[in-house]
């Protein structure tokens, strides 16, 4: 058996057998090809040595016993993780940080408390999926949208908690919490803003209750154990437009992003949207890729001029009323029409609910608020052969010189180290910023995953160097990012380190998230 | 005869209910069996394995030439390789915790897709 470290045989048996009598036994897994399960399917660093093999996993189906599983993990030091799904793959998946965590799996807590039709809320467990809450609403025939991630196994509160996003009006996943009921490391339970009254009738309603508001401090965070938690929903749209705005030299990105941030920041834009270069990025083409290797930018515009391939595309979706909708993309248009040679492409548009017929023509669903996986059909096409991807994601300026900046050094960066998997980054906005996301291949190939992990230190490295910091990482790299959020001698880290030496003495809960280790672990980690 | 004829209407009544319980005790696990594979497969493997628009998992194996290539039309596919692929992982697809699938819905799952093998 693979024990948690400092632990010994002993107090690990007397752990799980408390365990044993708080769930069950069949709710303690400790048979080695039960625990097998939890490691991370795309792993980095894949049956080597420094893989983070979990010890036993536990698998509470209650507040209660989620309470009574902290109780007993404080008794011997045992260091837990805690897991919702498990899905979230290219960021660690269900395997813990540190080698020899018992993982807290939260699956089993599945339940939709609560869907607000009228006043657009969810309130959710930890193991409802959105494929789970999306059916839930679908079987109740219920006018409210979820906005679903990319691949619609993972839940709303891990994907909150983890500030991902998706593609509709509540894109912002973390901002579109509102309440949650905590575990704190000691056991206790609490519940933030409103839910803090005993009576509370506005939980999922007003985020801030009253004081100062602690609810950020579970989010990438180790200093809880979320059990319930609101989001906010979508009313159905009446509609839906969308239309591609196309430039086609290289230079127009800089009045491009100017409109952008324009119509993002005012809120007539109030999706995130895949800003992409299919001359620059796009697919392999014999006559291209010399030109794009040798950054030749006339001749690759003169190629794209000839060709029809656009420089740049910005696709702009708008949801609402029919005759808003219209309208915000006609205004749109017209702030990016000085670009000299600016064309535009209309559509699609869909008036709400579709039919079961319209919808089996939509490839991609997550956009509509329709959970799905197909972005893995995505992935399968573009990439090479691999167990799957990383995600490598630096928040960049919303500006046009910032963005050809970023792609000009990761793309050096990656042609400097042969990894082709840079080359097609998607570009995706947060109000007022840009995030870029490049996927790097992961494989079972020790070679080529040690590869990947250079050129993604590397990427870091410079991406730092420039004052641009990832937003979410693998575990395996939390460190190094944490390493590079350094301003004043690391005051925010310490900052976080005294936090979690006050809130989880004894470091039970997931150490090493996002680079802040309990004191007694710290040492080991300097 | 009237009682002769109401002993018959009872043997054929008690023939047909034990025939009935035949069916219950022998032929009626395995639908319902198969039927529970149905739902967990919906729940757990058609959004990646399905029919339609945007299922990696159909895409995939039809890339590699796999005929058919929606995994509910096989005919040939073996408990042991359905239970490897979901308990290991295949390329892209990651193994599946017992939290989610557990051994009962694994065994319900491939009584499902080996339902139309033949035997």
């Amino acid at each position: 058996m693979n024990l948690p470290p400092g632990i010994s045989e002993k107090d690990f048996s007397a752990a799980i057998e408390e365990w044993q009598d708080a769930l069950g036994k069949d709710w303690v897994l400790t048979a080695d090809a039960d625990v097998a399960l939890y490691r991370d399917a795309y792993s980095p660093v894949w049956n080597e040595p420094e893989e983070p093999i979990p010890s036993a996993a536990v698998a509470p189906d209650g507040v209660e016993q989620v309470q009574a599983v902290v109780r007993i993990a404080n008794r011997y030091k045992v260091p837990l993780w805690t897991i919702s799904t498990g899905k979230n793959l290219g960021y660690g998946g269900s395997a813990p940080l540190l080698g020899g965590s018992v993982i807290l799996d939260l699956k089993r807590m599945d339940r939709v408390l609560e869907v607000n039709e009228k006043n657009h809320y969810a309130l959710v467990e930890p193991g409802v999926s959105y494929f789970d809450l999306y059916r839930y609403i679908q079987e109740r025939k219920l006018k409210v949208w979820i906005d679903p991630p990319d691949p619609g196994w993972g839940s709303p509160i891990g994907n909150s908690l983890e500030r991902g996003g998706g593609y509709t009006p509540m894109h912002d996943h973390y901002d579109a919490v509102c309440g949650m009921e905590v575990v704190l490391p000691n056991g206790e339970l609490m519940r933030t803003g409103m839910g803090a009254l005993p009576a509370a009738k506005t939980w999922q309603q007003y985020k801030y209750g009253f004081g100062p508001y602690v609810q950020g401090m579970f989010s990438q965070s180790s200093l809880g154990i979320v059990t319930k938690m609101g989001v906010w929903l979508l009313p159905e749209p009446e509609a839906y437009v969308a239309g591609t705005v196309m430039c086609w030299k290289r230079d127009d990105l800089i009045p491009m992003m100017e409109a952008f941030a324009n119509l993002v920041n005012s809120g007539t834009l109030r999706t995130t949207t895949t800003i992409a270069s299919p001359l620059w990025f796009g697919l392999p083409d014999k006559e291209l890729d010399p030109l794009r290797v040798s950054g030749a930018v006339k001749e690759m515009e003169e190629y794209g001029a000839r060709k029809k391939i656009p420089y740049w595309t910005i696709p702009l979706p708008f949801y609402g009323p029919a005759k808003v909708v219209a309208a915000q993309w006609e205004h749109a248009k017209q702030k990016f029409s000085s670009i000299p040679g600016v064309t535009f492409e209309d559509g699609p548009s869909y008036r709400f609910p579709l039919s079961a017929q319209d919808l089996a023509k939509i490839r991609d669903t997550v956009p509509l608020g329709i959970p799905s996986l197909q972005i893995f059909s995505v992935i399968s096409i573009l990439g090479q052969q691999s167990e799957g991807h990383l995600g490598f994601s630096p928040i960049i300026p919303m500006t046009g010189e910032a963005l050809l900046e970023a792609l000009t050094l990761f793309d050096q960066v990656h042609r400097e180290l042969g990894s082709g998997g840079g080359a097609f980054p998607v570009l995706s906005s947060f109000p007022r910023s840009l995030v870029i996301i490049y996927l790097l291949p992961v494989t079972r190939d020790v070679e080529k995953n040690r590869r990947t992990r250079e050129v993604y230190r590397r990427l870091i490295k410079e991406a730092a160097a420039r004052g641009w910091g990832e937003y979410r990482t693998h575990t395996t790299f939390m460190n190094d990012i944490s390493d590079t959020y350094s301003f004043n001698d690391h005051a925010l880290r310490r900052f976080h380190e005294t936090v979690k030496d006050a809130l989880d003495p004894n470091g039970i809960l997931s150490p090493g998230k996002c680079g802040i280790w309990p004191r007694r672990m710290r040492k080991a980690q300097a | 005869m009237r009682n002769v004829k109401r002993r018959s209407a009872k043997a054929l009544l008690l023939s047909a209910m034990l025939l009935a319980l035949a069916g219950t005790a022998f032929a009626a696990p395995d639908e319902a069996q198969i039927e529970r594979g149905h739902k967990v497969y919906d729940k757990w493997c058609f959004p990646c394995h399905g029919t339609g628009l945007g299922k990696p998992g159909t895409d995939s194996l039809k890339a590699r030439g796999v005929n058919p290539a929606v995994l509910e039309e096989r005919t040939d596919l073996s408990a042991a390789v359905i239970k490897l692929s979901v308990r290991h992982g295949v390329l892209f697809m990651p193994m599946f915790r017992k939290t989610e699938v557990s051994d009962a819905d694994l065994d319900a799952i491939t009584a499902y897709l080996m339902r139309n093998n033949k035997k």
